[in-house]
């Protein structure tokens, strides 16, 4: 393994190939010096964990440099718009010293080898690959320039490796395509090699656009419906009206199999799948479909009911205290983690073996469960995980690709099912309803405990990660509790000084699909979190900015919160109906933190937006971000402003309606994510200057600060804290869609009202 | 089964499918053409985004039967050539913004901005605020503010 033998040295391996590959094992990074204190998360946070799970079971990932002069790496993650691909290159690019152009990242099969680390999630990607990629890029490095000593006749000492050419002291050249097959090995063996230190980084912390840009730009970008697979005609399902009905009996099959263009009909798990030359020909198929259904796992439920089984799980907040307190109840109701690339997947199944593509986080659990359903050994399954059209958790599951080896196995042929928008909204996955109380108990200057209590539908976490807290929850400093639990404890910090503090998680009903969004508990717990921060210091009448710099833990998370403040010019005067607002969040070993200005005068909130939600206006966000390490701080500000934006929809616009047993949505002018008429004009990222030798996570770090200071910010402006999310979640701001036909007719106003 | 023939990208082509097949689906599902993509089915989305005779429209909304033989449909594939070089002026200001995270949702983005410059250049003024928040295009990843950075770019050179 790539163990860490000396301040920069590490161990990893040189392959018999017959072009020089590399590798190394995915490791523990290197440990961070912390001081035990009340504090878990500090100990040990749930990236730790998936590090850690990955120590004893890991196989290798390695580097092989091309003939061509290119250089190729699998990563064993998916990619689905957090941009780790391109950080990836460049790590690459900074120990190998190759020109980004000449990195090829594609995106490695399932590798059930890999065992619990091949999941994409907790942020974690760059954390736990920053060393082990790096190690093989200088491993090939090393063995490039000894290649070049015997060619040019010089010591490797004497020769310079820079932009992909090995050059001697007389200035002659050889290019590291020349030297792939000399600096080959034909026996596997360990090496050891020193890596770049920090200070000497060219290509890390470089601001470096995206390697898959122009691809994207051109159309050229494969997603999974976009892949050419022989005989993979489009596919789709008819699904029940209520989440997860199932069907009865259908009255018209033999009409429908012979509606032009189709080609199959049959009765699956999950619905009834048509198989057509056209998805177009689907959409009319699933709606010339006549099923009887039979009753779902939400059958009568509404927004109402759940809320109330919610409130009969409720752990209490204990006795209170005789000194004063604040203390505050939130609801936060079912939102879609739906990408606009819907469920989605390709299946080719055979007798003795299948083939799947799907943009899949957890392709191993996939290729399993895969296995398992059809019947065929876990070898005979192979899993491509496709480029993914975003992700926000939902690609964690993979129920389309288990829908398509279901469908391709049952008509023996290759299908290309995709889900309908109205299905991705009524039966895809849903971040679960949850409340969320917190008391606050105070004395004069010194706040003497923070308590709370999240309450929530259960979290579905059995896509891989539930399956790393299970094996390892036994040997964490929390107890014999379950993963879900495990999962609270470990994702969330009490970043204040806030004397004794105490969070817990309690789960009910298990009758929805869901499943974590971008930031998991955080964005709720954290918006609850600083609602109560302002209201103690409004209690106090000391100002939101100065209490939380008071009571902030850490100089990394001062410096954060300091930064906007003074950016943002935090205070300044702003009319009557529009106010700032400033929050802090700190996760995946990165501290952020958001001042935002928000518009809530009646002009701006009634402003007319055609079949769109209005409402507040944020106006700005100033947005500090320190990662300890970025290795690429455009990607880095990317990632920051997807996390903005989700923090506005979240707290604004963004929910399901629960009602008779299924959701209310479907499409994207009934679940109002942000869109351009919702997007702050005015948007300021900060990349703090790195802090620390290690990466922290970032791809989800953006919610929770943002959520919370639009919250706190509409708080501010209209006078009144909110407790219920998103804000406008009491008004229907739209007319249902039937339910029967599940999904809705094509329009033909294309060419007419396309804008 | 009926045939229709009308241009994309600057190439004849003739198809063999029922007329009420939207045209998202013959692009895709028969010419190939995966540039465009689905995001909603019902014109809401703004995923396929592509240009009938120059302007901007949803062909997950359009019959097939409504196209005639001239009629030219130009997908961001064909973006690039419609101004004879290799990138559009407003896929250069994309790449220059690095606006792109997942990407899925960006051909649509770029063709309805090539139109919003174009529909004001027509009115004879620059782009303006309440013009970037009339655009209806989706993106999940929420790069909403890098577009709206680079279509100001792309404008001036367009």
């Amino acid at each position: 393994m790539s163990e860490h033998i000396g301040r920069r040295r590490f161990l990893g391996y040189v392959l018999a190939a017959p072009t020089l590959v590399t590798a190394a094992e995915l490791s523990l990074a290197p440990a961070s010096a912390a001081v035990p204190s009340a504090e878990i998360t500090e100990l040990l946070d749930l990236n730790d964990l998936m590090t850690v799970a990955a120590l004893p079971t890991s196989g290798l990932i390695s580097v092989a440099v091309n003939a061509d002069g290119t250089v190729s790496f699998a990563l064993p993650r998916a990619e689905v718009g957090q941009g780790i691909t391109t950080s990836s290159a460049m790590l690459i690019a900074e120990e190998l010293s190759v020109p980004l152009s000449r990195v090829r990242i594609t995106l490695a099969d399932a590798r059930p080898e890999l065992l619990f680390n091949q999941l994409t999630g907790g942020s974690n990607t760059t954390i736990a690959t920053y060393t082990p990629i790096r190690v093989a890029a200088a491993i090939a490095r090393s063995r490039l320039l000894q290649a070049a000593a015997g060619v040019l006749g010089a010591a490797p000492g004497d020769l310079t490796l820079a932009a992909g050419v090995v050059t001697d002291r007389s200035g002659r050249g050889v290019d590291i395509g020349a030297l792939a097959q000399r600096a080959a090995s034909a026996q596997t063996g360990q090496v050891a090699v020193e890596l770049t230190p920090r200070e000497s980084f060219t290509v890390i912390g470089r601001p470096t656009n995206r390697i898959d840009a122009l691809e994207a730009v051109t159309g050229r970008k494969k997603f999974a419906m976009d892949l050419a697979v022989p005989g993979a005609l489009p596919t789709m399902v008819c699904r029940p009206p209520t989440i997860n009905g199932k069907v009865g009996s259908v009255a018209n099959l033999a009409e429908v199999r012979a509606m032009a263009g189709v080609t199959d009909v049959v009765t699956i798990a999950t619905g009834v799948a048509v198989r057509a030359q056209t998805f177009g020909q689907c959409i009319d198929a699933v709606r010339a479909l006549r099923v009887t259904w039979r009753a779902g796992t939400a059958e009568g439920k509404s927004d109402a009911s759940v809320l109330r089984e919610l409130e009969l799980a409720e752990i209490p907040l204990g006795l209170r205290p005789p000194t004063p307190v604040v203390e505050g109840k939130f609801t936060f109701h079912f939102r879609s983690n739906g990408a606009v690339e819907p469920n989605c997947a390709i299946a080719d199944v055979r007798a003795d073996r299948a083939e799947i593509w799907s943009a899949l986080k957890s392709p191993i659990v996939a290729q399993e469960t895969i296995a398992a359903r059809l019947g065929l050994p876990v070898g005979r399954v192979t899993v491509h995980v496709a480029e993914g059209g975003g992700s926000f958790g939902r690609k964690l599951f993979f129920d389309a690709a288990l829908e398509a080896a279901e469908v391709s196995q049952r008509i023996g042929k290759p299908v290309k099912l995709m889900w309908h928008r109205a299905d991705d909204f009524r039966q895809g996955r849903a971040h679960p309803m949850a409340t969320s109380r917190v008391r606050i108990a105070y004395l004069g200057d010194a706040v003497l405990s923070y308590t709370q209590r999240h309450t929530s539908v259960a979290t579905d976490l059995g896509h891989g990660l539930g399956e790393i807290i299970t094996a390892f929850a036994a040997q964490l400093p929390v107890g014999d509790i379950g993963f879900a639990e495990t999962f609270f404890q470990l994702s969330q910090n009490m970043p204040y000084e806030f004397g004794l503090n105490s969070r817990l998680l309690s789960e009910v009903d298990k009758g929805f699909n869901t499943g974590s969004m971008r930031n998991v508990y955080s964005p709720d717990v954290a918006c609850a979190r600083e609602l109560m921060v302002d209201q103690l210091a409004a209690r106090r009448g000391r100002d939101p900015y100065q209490m939380r710099r008071a009571y902030l833990r850490d100089d990394r998370a001062k410096a954060v919160l300091e930064k906007v403040a003074q950016v943002g010019n935090w205070g300044r005067a702003m009319p009557a109906g529009m106010a700032q607002g400033i929050a802090f969040h700190a996760e995946y070993k990165s501290v952020s933190a958001a001042l935002v200005e928000i518009d809530c005068r009646p002009e701006t909130v009634n402003r007319p937006i055609r079949d769109g939600v209005a409402g507040p206006r944020v106006t700005r966000v100033v947005f500090a971000v320190d990662v300890g390490l970025a290795v690429n701080p455009r990607g880095l500000e990317a990632q920051m402003m997807g996390g903005i934006m989700d923090g506005i929809a979240l707290a604004l616009t963004s929910g399901l309606h629960l009602r008779d047993g299924y959701f209310l949505e479907s499409s994207w002018d009934n679940y109002f994510y942000t869109r351009q008429w919702n997007t702050p004009p005015d948007l300021k990222i900060i990349v703090m200057p790195s802090t620390s030798e290690n990466p922290g996570g970032a791809g989800e770090l953006g919610v929770a600060a943002s959520v919370a200071a639009v919250a706190c910010a509409y708080g501010r402006a209209t006078g009144v804290m909110p407790t219920t999310f998103p804000i406008n979640h009491a008004t229907l701001s739209f007319v249902p869609k039937p339910t029967v036909p599940p999904i809705p007719a094509s329009p033909i106003d294309g060419a007419t009202a396309a804008r | 089964m009926p045939e229709h023939t009308f241009r994309v990208n600057g190439e004849q082509v003739t198809v063999d499918v029922a007329d009420d097949v939207r045209l998202l689906w013959v692009l895709r599902d028969i010419l190939g053409i995966t540039g465009p993509k689905y995001g909603c089915g019902v014109n809401v989305c703004k995923a396929c985004t592509s240009h009938l005779n120059g302007v901007a429209v949803s062909p997950c909304a359009i019959p097939v039967g409504e196209l005639r033989p001239a009629d030219e449909v130009t997908t961001i594939e064909g973006l690039a050539a419609t101004v004879g070089r290799e990138l559009h002026p407003m896929q250069q200001a994309w790449l220059d913004q690095d606006v792109v995270q997942c990407g899925y949702c960006q051909p649509g983005q770029i063709m309805a901005a090539v139109d919003l410059v174009r529909r004001a250049a027509a009115q004879g003024r620059a782009i303006t605020d309440a013009d970037l928040d009339s655009l209806r295009n989706i993106c999940r990843c929420g790069t909403y503010f890098r577009i709206r950075e680079a279509i100001k770019a792309g404008a001036r050179n367009m």
